[in-house]
């Protein structure tokens, strides 16, 4: 027992679980009213679209890069499902798969022409933006009706956002972490060399890995739609903070293709519900993103701890 | 004779961002017919001043290696610019005493900063982040959503010029002059590049690592809260979104500027030319009547353009 849990290996892979029961178990303190089924799909709604945002996030992470434009990106999907999708859902799905193809683009130029993925995501955003607000200066849009229904579906016990994080954790969990083809496309961010030198393209797994981030910025679009039935381009500006802030906590790493599917899901409902507590707190809402900012601090500290003990 | 002129010009990358700005103006005009060719440039001198500013910053720690950059200059700006107006509460005797405050506030930032990514081992994008996160949160507590003026002094100083040439442009590029001469020559300048060409390299070389990082992060926090004071002068008053437009401006005039995102090389004058051509290509744009969303689109494009024709570096991680 005491092995057990001195074993700081597994403590660090826990810590991500951990952060999210004591984060629950507070609210339940703080608001017993919380506790129920109504409750907490109320709280945890927009976990959805944040997790789907941070696996994409994850994708990019997982090859040593970073993706400075899924906000940006995610609000586009949303204009673009809530502008066609209801009435043309051909062109709408179209020019869906176009968004996923352009990060696939994107992917490519960055491995083609070595650069820096921090500067090219951030040009992207704009250019994500931009599309965004020509396509729809004010907000409006419609979400279609079977997306609606889906994001407000109602399964009688579990609260319907528990079920989607799991069903999605599980996904990716398998294909990326259980899968061959997961194994070199996490090698492409853990020794690229090695994989190039095993006879894989790395280019391709960038491309693959790049095209995942974009079908799940799709995903997070139409999931948020569906929540809002509304479109705005802005809409999701605060998911790239979001997104890598939850791949951080679900215990990913920057460098060497070190992530977890299953954690960075944890981390985005953390993050999610992280703004349901500080409302009960009654933080002041000035404090709140300062908050937000605090608890990753915190995180990431424990973290550190638990690292540095285990180097000794 | 030509191959030395092309090989220098491949040594000096950061002309290109000048070419740019130039090429840029010159359409501008074109279009109006030569209207407006100076209130053009003198808008653009005063604007750039800001991402030059910021931007200096942000190469030097950019130019401490792979990895490292201030997400939190935004969000220093505009804490830094409420402190100082707050401060000076619309008085010209309290300007130093505001101006003091602000870069104690910035130093307090680049500070916690560097302790975030050395004590707690958080890499420095998500350290300057969550920083900024806090920041910008002290900024909105601390702002109350009031718009305090700037005092008399230090708005004639920031909206001056002499013949068109802005009072800050001028000391800007005093400023940058420096900043070029302690890059280039300063054993601080040759010990952050040494660092961020192999960290581990400079170590064993007796170059102070840890100290020279602390310096740039604090120094970048510190030069974000000039940038505050004098946004905040130049605009009439402080705004809780202030200090946005830096977190792309502040990275964009870097790398178009020439300096290395892997680290250990800087180019100051590139600031310049990249800044300019960043305000003077919106001023295009909008000459031209473009719509705020084609105005974000070239822009991105743009960037991402100058970048991969510029062409990637072997990385050295």
């Amino acid at each position: 027992m005491t092995a057990l849990l001195l074993n700081r290996d597994l403590l660090r892979r826990a810590l991500p679980a951990i952060t999210l029961a004591v984060l629950l178990v507070a609210i339940f303190i703080k608001q017993p009213l919380a506790m129920s089924q109504f409750g907490l799909t109320l709280m945890l709604q927009y976990a959805v679209p944040i997790a789907l945002a941070t696996l994409a996030q994850m994708f990019v992470i997982a090859v040593n890069d970073l993706d400075l434009s899924i906000g940006s990106f995610v609000g586009l999907t949303t204009c673009i499902a809530g502008l066609y999708l209801p009435t043309e859902p051909l062109l709408g799905a179209l020019l869906l798969l176009l968004c996923i193809a352009a990060y696939v683009a994107m992917g490519a130029l960055i491995h083609l022409r070595n650069l820096p993925s921090i500067v090219v995501t951030l040009g992207m955003s704009f250019v994500w933006l931009g599309i965004a607000v020509l396509l729809l200066p004010t907000p409006g849009g419609k979400a279609p009706e079977w997306l609606h229904g889906l994001m407000n579906l109602k399964v009688p016990g579990v609260p319907f956002p528990i079920i989607a994080a799991i069903v999605i954790a599980a996904v990716v969990q398998i294909g990326l972490m259980h899968s061959s083809y997961g194994v070199v496309l996490r090698g492409t961010g853990g020794n690229p060399k090695a994989v190039a030198r095993a006879g894989w393209s790395l280019l391709k797994t960038k491309m693959v890995m790049f095209g995942l981030a974009g079908s799940f910025g799709v995903l997070s679009g139409l999931s948020l739609i569906g929540l809002t039935s509304a479109a705005d381009a802005h809409i999701a500006d605060r998911y790239t903070l979001y997104s890598i802030a939850g791949v951080i906590l679900g215990g990913g790493e920057f460098i060497g293709g070190r992530v977890s599917p299953v954690g960075a899901v944890l981390g985005a409902i953390t993050l999610a519900l992280a703004a349901s507590f500080l409302i009960f707190l009654r933080i002041s809402p000035d404090w709140q993103i300062g908050a937000q900012g605090a608890i990753l601090i915190i995180v990431l500290a424990l973290r550190a701890a638990i690292t540095r003990g285990s180097a000794r | 004779m030509n191959a030395t002129m092309l090989r220098k010009l491949h040594q000096t990358p950061w002309i290109w961002s000048f070419v740019g700005a130039v090429a840029v103006w010159l359409a501008t005009i074109a279009f109006t017919e030569g209207q407006g060719a100076g209130a053009i440039v003198t808008a653009a001198l005063s604007f750039a001043c800001f991402t030059v500013i910021v931007g200096t910053g942000q190469m030097l720690v950019i130019t401490t290696g792979p990895g490292n950059v201030d997400l939190s200059i935004p969000a220093t700006i505009t804490l830094c610019g409420t402190v100082a107006m707050k401060v000076m509460n619309e008085q010209d005797s309290l300007l130093i005493l505001g101006i003091v405050a602000a870069l104690a506030a910035g130093a307090v930032v680049g500070a916690l900063n560097y302790g975030l990514i050395r004590f707690l081992r958080i890499p420095p994008i998500i350290a300057t982040l969550s920083m900024s996160f806090l920041v910008q949160s002290s900024a909105i507590a601390y702002n109350r959503g009031l718009r305090i003026k700037p005092p008399p002094a230090l708005d004639a100083f920031t909206t001056g010029d002499t013949f068109g040439v802005p009072w800050i442009a001028i000391l800007t590029v005093l400023f940058s002059v420096v900043v070029g001469i302690i890059v280039g020559r300063s054993y601080y300048g040759r010990a952050i590049s040494a660092i961020g060409q192999n960290s581990r390299a400079a170590w064993l070389a007796n170059i102070p690592v840890e100290r020279f990082r602390f310096l740039t992060y604090v120094a970048s926090a510190m030069l974000s809260a000039i940038c505050g004071i004098l946004l905040a002068g130049f605009s009439g008053g402080p705004a809780l979104d202030m200090g946005s437009e830096y977190l792309l401006g502040s990275i964009a005039v870097v790398v178009i500027g020439g300096t290395s995102v892997a680290g250990g090389r800087a180019s100051v004058p590139g600031i310049w030319g990249a800044a300019l051509f960043m305000f003077l290509l919106v001023t295009m744009l909008n000459t031209f009547g473009a719509s705020a969303g084609i105005r974000l689109v070239a822009t991105g494009l743009i960037i991402i353009a100058v970048i991969a024709i510029a062409g990637g570096e072997r990385e050295s991680r």
